[in-house]
């Protein structure tokens, strides 16, 4: 084994803070490294570091890809040196062919006029590489599917000639069988010699991929360890910096009576009133139950909440009873009076106003609560706001605090206050722990407890089976728009889940 | 100890004064200082007065727009509307002989009524408001030609006058004054006694009391020096009100706080239970209700309907805003910032006409202090945010 890349002793500082304390940081050529953390940990600062966001210079340590020694000065320079990074958000410009997208910057060209066969060409070439042969290279990127795209995203690193491929959360977005697609690729390119730092907070996926994996904590390097010598539990506790008892803090409940009902619920596509995205949906959601639904993308977990909350368009039949009455729901404003609050799966883009303060976002939807005729009373807004920041235990300097620059699980928390503050009957969480690190989604979950305590239902819509597995009291799975299977949490296990959701015989 | 933690960040955040705010008041007391350096005549009470009075009809703009902006929509029609509405004025006042008070209620609703049509064909027609807005434009421009047969309408009444040209007695200035003083010592003690209520901590009295006693002071030395020329101008009192009223609705109210909310991000805004079509529908007729009163005030001062009246208005309007520190993107502004700029504005304008330079001059200055103020802007929070 040949060494692909070696950071030494490599400190950044901001002011104030140490984001790297003189972290070592070592690939392989041919392997996939896992490189994992807790948000805020460093792992995005190093890796910055290493694809030349943060120039030489602004860094101490050093850089040697393959022995030579490296100093980028841009992007550009790191490209050039094989480094390619594969952001969590898509960086394609949707409106764009895959063509376009791929040579975008570096299009081939004489006197700047587009060879275009050549680029037809080549992306035609790098498509079938990442398994995508299927898609024609003129195809607008935007119309591919999300896992789609990020294929596409790591057909373009690989036409820079990549020789260390950055994926900073590849599969976030991407449902269970588009991962096992993304997968498979990095194996293959594993084989050629490309080797591929692996960001993520799905501990199941590093482990399936990894061969080795490096945890950061505190800008500190805390260990690395081949991927056969540790299991889920050590690297958690390594990333946590202590022992996690218990990753799922279920606590039994007796469930009382039925706080939400559906009867034979349907709801039709906006634009195809022939086509039911949700099908004859009956349920009922009892006081101080959490229930679980599982199911893959696009089964239409989100959409049946999403609907519930009079936020999809659609004709509806069926019934939705409230604590036994019948209630319509057309707009938010009326699931929020009924007691109903929806936490979105993609908090950044459905659940937060970025550049607000924590206290702007928590009482947004509240605000009647703290006004009078005289308007808005800021001290009742603030001692409000104020509780929920404090029974949330949010991390941050203070309420003004601008919600943007929270991390993950904290931006989450801030959403779960506001919510709360609106003191819901149903608590409606579409992916509550996306993008939230180990020690985050613990509180998460304690939170949950503590609502359930309280008398809250919760319906939790997640893609993590252990995570549904372990908080649920009834799991539920959808596909297809229809509810396929129903248990008690005991009965419930993970095949048998996979097995409902992918439409298969259940039993 | 909850509480504890909670107010002292309350309280440092209520002394700290935007950076931004600072640098604008900074900026203005520079261009004073220089034109009062080069002549004589900037630096007096007359000159004042003029500088107020000139100022208005932008600056009630900018108050609508700064809703408009906020929410992330764009009102290109202003400007026409401020010609087409005090057009008619003009034509029920001095055609067709209408009393002053009823030409002003018929004008005012007019520009309601138009502001409801603009904003229902944004809000939910979808129409983007660029487009929508720039065909106003062009339609209100238009019909003020139809209905004027392209004459100029004049003369109007005194009582007409008034509302462009009038003043404030000395002695019922320092009334208002007086009530002003009064209420705003009621609005410390107020806010004193509700954070009291809610186991803040609050500043000691005596710092209350010299708040208070700096803002009296300034309103004294307005007042007065207002009144050692006519008295306060009327188009003045209309600006200070509105920008008071307005103020309040952005800052105080559900439905301020709405609007600020929708232009950070809409989506977010429906799922928190926001009607955000009917709120954009308001908007629009509010900042075009603002625009009649503009264009009741513009027509009042030069005595006269015209059809050019008001042209450009709208980028005028959306220039002080912007020195102001509102983002074209949304989210993001406030009223007082925009009475800011259209202060700095409005002082180039006035200092420059009293050096005499030329009026090409004048576009060109000001058009790159928007693009430097601009500038100072994005610079000084990139710099924030990597310190």
């Amino acid at each position: 084994m040949t060494v692909a890349l070696e950071m030494k002793q490599i400190t950044k500082e901001f002011p104030g803070v140490k984001a790297l304390d003189r972290v070592t940081f070592q690939v392989e050529k041919g392997e996939i490294h896992a490189l994992c953390g807790e948000n805020g940990a460093g792992k995005s600062t190093l890796m910055k570091v290493l694809s030349g966001v943060y120039p030489y210079g602004s860094y101490e340590g050093s850089i040697e890809i393959e022995g030579m020694e490296q100093t980028f000065r841009s992007i550009k320079d790191a490209e050039k040196a094989g480094v390619a990074i594969i952001y969590q958000e898509l960086a394609l410009v949707k409106e764009m062919s895959v063509t376009e997208n791929l040579f975008l910057g570096k299009e081939h060209a004489k006197f700047g006029v587009i060879d275009a066969l050549r680029q037809h060409q080549e992306t035609a070439y790098w498509l079938e590489q990442v398994g995508l042969s299927n898609i024609h290279p003129e195809t607008v990127t935007g119309t591919l599917g999300i896992g789609q795209q990020q294929l596409v995203e790591i057909a373009k690193a690989l036409s820079k000639d990549a020789k260390i491929l950055i994926l900073d959360e590849p599969t976030a977005a991407l449902t269970e069988k588009e991962v096992e697609i993304l997968l498979d690729i990095l194996r293959k390119f594993r084989e050629r010699g490309v080797s591929c730092i692996y960001i993520s907070h799905k501990l199941n996926e590093v482990f399936s991929i990894s061969d080795s994996v490096t945890i950061l904590r505190d800008g500190k390097t805390i260990a690395t360890k081949s991927i056969d010598e540790v299991s889920e539990d050590q690297v958690i506790s390594l990333m946590v910096g202590r022992e996690l008892k218990d990753r799922f803090p279920r606590e039994e409940s007796t469930p009382g009576d039925v706080v939400l009902e559906l009867a034979n619920y349907s709801v039709t596509d906006r634009k195809n009133p022939n086509k039911k995205i949700i099908r004859d949906v009956s349920f009922q959601l009892r006081k101080g139950e959490i229930v679980g639904i599982a199911g893959l993308m696009g089964s239409g977990r989100t959409e049946l909440a999403m609907s519930l909350f009079g936020a999809l368009e659609g004709r509806v039949t069926g019934s939705i009873k409230i604590e036994g009455k019948p209630v319509t729901i057309k707009q938010p404003e009326h699931a929020i009076a009924h007691g109903i609050a929806l936490v979105t799966e993609d908090r950044k883009r459905t659940g937060l106003v970025l550049e607000r303060s924590i206290q702007d976002n928590i009482t947004l939807p509240s605000l009647k609560q703290v006004s009078s005729w005289s308007g808005i009373d800021s001290s009742k807004e603030v001692s409000q706001a104020m509780s929920y920041f404090q029974k949330l235990g949010v991390k941050a300097t203070s309420l003004e605090t601008v919600v943007g620059t929270l991390s993950g699980g904290n931006q989450q928390k801030v959403v779960l206050g506001k919510w709360l503050m609106t003191k819901p009957k149903v608590l409606i969480l579409d992916e509550p722990t996306r993008g939230v690190d180990v020690g985050a989604k613990y509180e998460i979950y304690q939170i949950m407890n503590e609502l359930v305590r309280e008398g809250v239902s919760i319906l939790m819509i997640s893609s993590e089976l252990p995570e549904v597995l372990g908080m649920s009291h009834r799991i539920v799975v959808m596909a297809e728009g229809t509810i396929t299977a129903e248990w008690k949490a005991e009965d419930a296990t993970q095949e048998r889940i996979m097995t409902a959701a992918t439409g298969g015989n259940q039993t | 100890m909850t509480t504890k933690t909670g107010s002292t960040k309350f309280n440092k955040d209520l002394f700290r004064l935007d950076v931004r705010a600072y640098s604008m008041i900074i900026a203005i007391i520079a261009i004073w200082a220089f034109f009062a350096i080069m002549d004589d005549s900037f630096l007096t009470a007359r000159n004042f007065s003029n500088l107020f009075v000139q100022m208005s009809v932008t600056s009630i703009l900018a108050i609508g727009m700064v809703l408009v902006l906020v929410a992330g929509q764009v009102d290109l029609s202003v400007g026409s509307l401020v010609g087409l509405t005090g057009g008619i004025a003009g034509i029920l006042h001095v055609w067709y002989g209408w009393d002053t008070v009823p030409v002003v209620i018929v004008t005012i609703l007019l520009g309601a009524l138009i502001g409801l049509i603009q904003g229902w064909w944004v809000a939910y027609r979808a129409v983007p408001a660029f487009i929508v807005t720039l065909g106003g434009m062009m339609i209100f421009r238009g019909a003020l030609q139809g209905v004027t047969k392209s004459e100029t309408i004049a003369p109007l009444k005194e009582s007409f006058k008034a509302l462009g040209q009038g003043f404030i007695l000395p002695f019922m200035g320092y009334i208002v004054a007086g009530v002003a003083i009064v209420l705003a010592g009621i609005f410390l003690l107020r806010q004193r006694q509700s954070r009291m209520k809610f186991g803040f901590s609050v500043s000691p009295a005596w710092v209350t009391g010299v708040i208070w006693l700096g803002i009296s002071a300034l309103i004294l030395i307005v007042v007065s020096v207002m009144n050692a020329y006519q008295g306060i101008p009327i188009p003045f009192m209309v600006v200070i009100f509105l920008a008071i009223l307005f103020t309040f609705i952005a800052k105080k109210t559900v439905f301020g706080r709405q609007v600020y909310a929708i232009g950070g991000n809409s989506e977010a805004a429906v799922l928190s239970g926001i009607n955000v079509k009917r709120k954009i529908m308001l908007i629009f007729v509010l900042c075009n209700t603002l625009a009649a009163v503009a264009g009741l005030i513009l027509t009042a001062r030069v005595n006269a309907a015209t059809v050019g009246a008001g042209t450009m208005y709208e980028l005028d309007a959306i220039a002080a805003c912007v020195i102001g520190g509102t983002s074209l993107m949304g989210g993001v502004g406030t009223i007082p910032g925009a009475m800011i700029g259209a202060l700095v504005m409005a002082s180039l304008d006035n200092g420059m006409s009293i050096l005499n330079i030329d009026s090409f001059w004048q576009l060109i200055v000001k058009g790159s202090i928007l693009v430097f103020a601009v500038w100072f802007d994005i610079y000084s929070r990139s710099k924030a945010k990597h310190s």
